[in-house]
């Protein structure tokens, strides 16, 4: 893969994070989502 | 006053144990290094944003079935998660590469349509008859050498040996032939393109 080594890259790379709606997105699927035992079987279910 | 930093296996073990604050914990703590690690790799912020959801999506979803393997190395794991979804991106677009066309190149400018449609094929027919027209008006001998040279695509010396002139002579002829045709053209202000 090729290196980009501009100074304009340095500089947009040091802040690099996901937006705040994809962190929203994990934590409210992640709330959503539960998994059900049944016997050796695992379910998973989405609450809305 | 010094915050305890509550360690990543304590938090994994609350998260599935029911607490979702845990697992903000873990995503606010690793979010910038897992990202940054994904776009390092992909170089596009879009892309990183989905590899970076997906990673997290098969993070919950392995706690939340119980089948991680805790042995104290959660960002290692969630690394080696997002690396080889990295690796699965760049297998996928190998087998179905993509064409960006937001660049200065665009596809569509060398990919075209070469068949004439009925306004091109109309405008192409007035403009042949319009030369042939033209080519009817001048002068005999000129007049051969060029239907010999131009639509019959006959050499020089083939059109010598036809015509009975020197090489030179036939030359000549479809030199003023060339010239005759131009003068009339912008004589009549004629236009002869689509």
């Amino acid at each position: 893969m090729a290196k980009i080594y501009s100074k304009d890259f340095i500089e947009s790379t040091n802040d690099l994070k996901p937006k705040e709606e994809t962190v929203n997105f994990l934590l409210n699927y992640s709330k959503a989502l539960s998994v059900i035992n049944c016997n050796k079987l695992k379910f998973e279910t989405f609450l809305n | 006053m010094q915050h305890e930093i509550i360690p990543d296996a304590t938090l994994v073990v609350n998260y599935i144990n029911g607490s979702e604050n845990a697992l903000e914990t873990l995503i606010t703590r690793h979010k910038q290094k897992v990202y940054s690690f994904i776009f390092s790799k992909v170089y596009d912020r879009d892309v990183a944003e989905d590899i970076f959801q997906d990673t997290f999506i098969k993070v919950i979803r392995t706690l939340k079935r119980n089948a991680y393997n805790e042995e104290g190395k959660f960002l290692p794991w969630v690394m080696r998660i997002a690396h080889n979804l990295v690796i699965d991106y760049f297998r996928k677009n190998n087998r179905m590469p993509k064409f960006d066309n937001s660049n200065d190149f665009s596809i569509f400018s060398v990919l075209s349509d070469g068949d004439l449609n009925a306004e091109k094929r109309i405008i192409k027919e007035q403009v042949e008859n319009d030369v042939r027209r033209l080519v009817d008006e001048l002068p005999e001998d000129q007049r051969e050498v060029l239907l010999m040279r131009i639509y019959k695509d006959m050499s020089f010396k083939e059109i010598s040996e036809v015509t009975g002139v020197s090489i030179n002579t036939a030359l000549g002829r479809m030199r003023y032939a060339l010239i005759n045709l131009r003068k009339v053209i912008d004589k009549h202000n004629i236009v002869l393109t689509d």
